[in-house]
């Protein structure tokens, strides 16, 4: 019996392919695709007033409620300028660490930084961000206790600490592509490029960072979309701020079907980026 | 190339097909409009065997096993007794618990009145037969058939017990100790930054209600029952607010940290937050402040689709029992619903300091209520704001 089904496979290389693809496609198209569309499919629809329960007919009320409320525009703003801010201090953050990690440090050390950097994605994420809640406790935080001495205070719960936070987390995402990229860069290139005259700031800026920008972009992605979707961060670090995901969270279960048009937002704005990095030409060599 | 194309091609057609199919779909599952009166659902005629489970959604500290502190344990006697294994969900508002129940997954519900209505118009609970429930008969009888427990004189539900929303302060870092609701809406007020307030819609009542006794201009009658104008006065008082809140507070025990620390000192809470901080150690009062409160009187009410009725109903029996009640209602802080709890209670002034059978102090209690657009107090002559506006209200000012 296995026999004659290995012979049909050998034989018809196209059923091969399908049987190949069968799952890995059912998963894409219908948990991913096919959720992602009821989902967005749901944001036409509206909820009985009282009830709640979800009408079922095409309506454009919600999009028009988070169009001409400007509470909406606010939270898209702050959580595109938060979602920028995050991905910036990050590369910040993680170019000079990669760049030691790949080029300067020894190979043994090599293994043991990238190690290392991995480490936090160990520890749960809500233990990750209830820490930074007591260290940013304002009067009584680790960081208020640190630096009160010399006169900065803990910037309280808040944007800054959301920033905070989220960098934090997503830092590993950002270091590991980088290094991965500045790994691939061969030496000679740095050497070429002081030989020409020109300084560590011109090398960087001409020689290394047209190079890693892929890395950064592949980085970036990482940063800005889960920056963007994030809810848990504001909730626990943000005081009273509200990012997109919070309003999502909070009205999914008492009007889902505005939760879903705010939803729209994120992958819209994904989308669009995703567009323009395209455009650069950084996905192509990646 | 060709086959490359012609492959690409297909696939992205048998996508298409898929996703189109998975829409519509989701498009033919029928949903239940229930905007003209009450949907019908069976009520349940006699008591069968326990199924083995019962699967609850409760305000915290309602269904206490022993591991919040071993002394509170009224569930681990009912789960020997009658075979029935508790399973709680801590609901933090009450839109989660309305949202949880719409699942199905969950047998039985404590409801405030902000969700018991719309739990009942939905479709999603059913009318409880008293005959089942011996302890009933002791439940003190202005808790029963109310507006937000029973619809047309059919029975929605059996009263918890009740209680008022407080207003808590740091009693060593708010000096003078605060009397009235002015405190949070002050916004010259001392204590900026260091605010809170309940992370819900239904606190635009707690805004009615201060302008209910400081602007009687306005002609609030009912916090539940405004009309367009006071609704934006109430808002606007909520956006003069959000400059002193420092967080808004939906889990009891981010609130109790908070006291703790010195993060909040003054600001909308319950007396179990009060009991737990105190607990640890932290200076803390909780008042009923002179403009009255809102408050709540909680239902225990059982879904529509319980899948485990007859455990659903030992357990209403059970909590409404004078020791559990009585159980309950001390470790909460909450007036009992059961007369006879008040000789149960450890404290033997609990009922006194609860004002349980005291209607005065109740009187200027405004229990949470579901606003609809027939408004609540009476008024025909206007139309008063439905609750999916004062969630689209509370989440506008939420995220400016």
């Amino acid at each position: 019996m296995l026999d004659s089904i290995a012979t049909t496979m050998h034989k018809k290389p196209r059923l091969r392919l399908i049987a190949l693809l069968t799952a890995p496609v059912l998963w894409l198209v219908v948990a991913y695709l096919g959720a992602l569309a009821t989902l967005l499919v749901t944001a036409f629809f509206t909820i009985d007033s009282f009830t709640g329960n979800v009408i079922q007919q095409f309506n454009l009320g919600n999009f028009q409620d988070m169009f001409t409320d400007a509470a909406y525009k606010n939270v898209v703003l702050r959580t595109l300028g938060i979602a920028i801010a995050v991905t910036f201090i990050c590369s910040i953050l993680a170019i000079p660490m990669a760049f030691y990690m790949a080029k300067i440090a020894k190979p043994r050390s090599q293994k043991v930084l990238v190690a290392l950097v991995l480490t936090p994605l160990w520890a749960s994420y809500l233990v990750k961000i209830y820490a930074w809640r007591s260290m940013l406790e304002p009067g009584n935080g680790v960081i208020d206790w640190l630096l009160g001495p010399i006169g900065i205070s803990s910037p309280g719960f808040g944007g800054p600490a959301i920033i905070i936070g989220l960098s934090y987390l997503w830092l590993p995402y950002m270091i590991l592509p980088i290094y991965a990229g500045l790994e691939r860069l061969p030496n000679n290139l740095l050497d070429a490029s002081g030989d020409l005259g020109a300084h560590n700031w011109y090398t960087f800026r001409k020689v290394i960072l047209p190079l890693i920008f892929p890395s950064l972009v592949a980085g970036s992605m990482f940063t800005f979309s889960l920056s963007l979707g994030d809810y848990i961060t504001a909730q626990i670090i943000g005081g009273k701020l509200q990012m997109l995901g919070n309003v999502v969270y909070q009205n999914f279960s008492i009007n889902l079907p505005f939760a879903a048009t705010i939803a729209t937002i994120p992958v819209t704005i994904m989308a669009i980026y995703l567009w323009l990095v395209r455009r650069t030409g950084a996905l192509a060599s990646m | 190339m060709e086959v490359q194309m012609h492959k690409k091609r297909l696939f992205s057609q048998i996508a298409a097909a898929s996703v189109a199919v998975l829409i519509l779909a989701g498009c033919s599952s029928s949903s239940d409009s229930a905007s003209s009166g009450v949907p019908k659902v069976d009520m349940m005629k006699e008591l069968g065997a326990g199924e083995g489970q019962v699967n609850i959604v409760a305000w915290a500290g309602y269904v206490e096993n022993g591991s919040t502190d071993p002394n509170v344990d009224w569930v681990t006697g009912f789960e020997k007794e009658t075979g029935c294994k508790v399973n709680v969900k801590n609901g933090a508002t009450s839109d989660d618990m309305v949202a949880l129940m719409k699942t199905g997954e969950y047998d039985v519900v404590s409801a405030s009145g902000d969700a018991s209505l719309r739990l009942i118009y939905g479709g999603d609970v059913a009318p409880v037969n008293t005959d089942l429930i011996p302890n009933y008969a002791d439940i003190f009888d202005n808790l029963k058939m109310q507006q937000w427990n029973s619809v047309d004189g059919v029975a929605y539900g059996i009263p918890h017990g009740r209680g008022a929303n407080l207003l808590s302060y740091r009693t060593d870092i708010v000096k003078p100790a605060p009397t009235s609701w002015g405190s949070v809406f002050d916004t010259n007020s001392p204590y900026k930054g260091k605010i809170t307030a309940y992370d819900s819609p239904i606190y635009l009542a707690d805004a009615a209600l201060y302008l209910m006794k400081t602007k009687p201009e306005l002609g609030i009658k009912y916090p539940y029952a405004l009309d367009q104008t006071q609704f934006d006065a109430a808002v606007e008082l909520l956006k003069a607010q959000k400059p002193l809140i420092g967080e808004y507070w939906g889990d009891y025990l981010k609130h109790v940290a908070s006291l703790k620390s010195g993060g909040t000192v003054l600001g909308t809470t319950w007396q179990v937050n009060i009991n737990l901080a105190k607990g640890e150690g932290t200076k803390v009062e909780g008042i009923k402040p002179v403009e009255g409160s809102t408050g709540w009187s909680d239902t225990w009410m059982i879904s529509s689709k319980a899948k485990n009725p007859n455990c659903a109903y030992l357990w209403m029996n059970h909590i409404a029992s004078p020791a559990a009640n009585a159980g309950v209602a001390e470790w909460f802080g909450e007036a009992p619903s059961n007369a006879k709890s008040c000789d149960l209670t450890a404290d033997k002034n609990h009922c006194a300091t609860f004002h349980a059978a005291d209607d005065a102090y109740w009187a200027d209690v405004y229990y949470w209520n579901t606003p609809t657009e027939a408004c609540l107090d009476g008024r025909t002559d206007v139309k008063c704001v439905p609750y999916a506006e004062w969630v689209k209200a509370w989440s506008s000012l939420r995220n400016s």
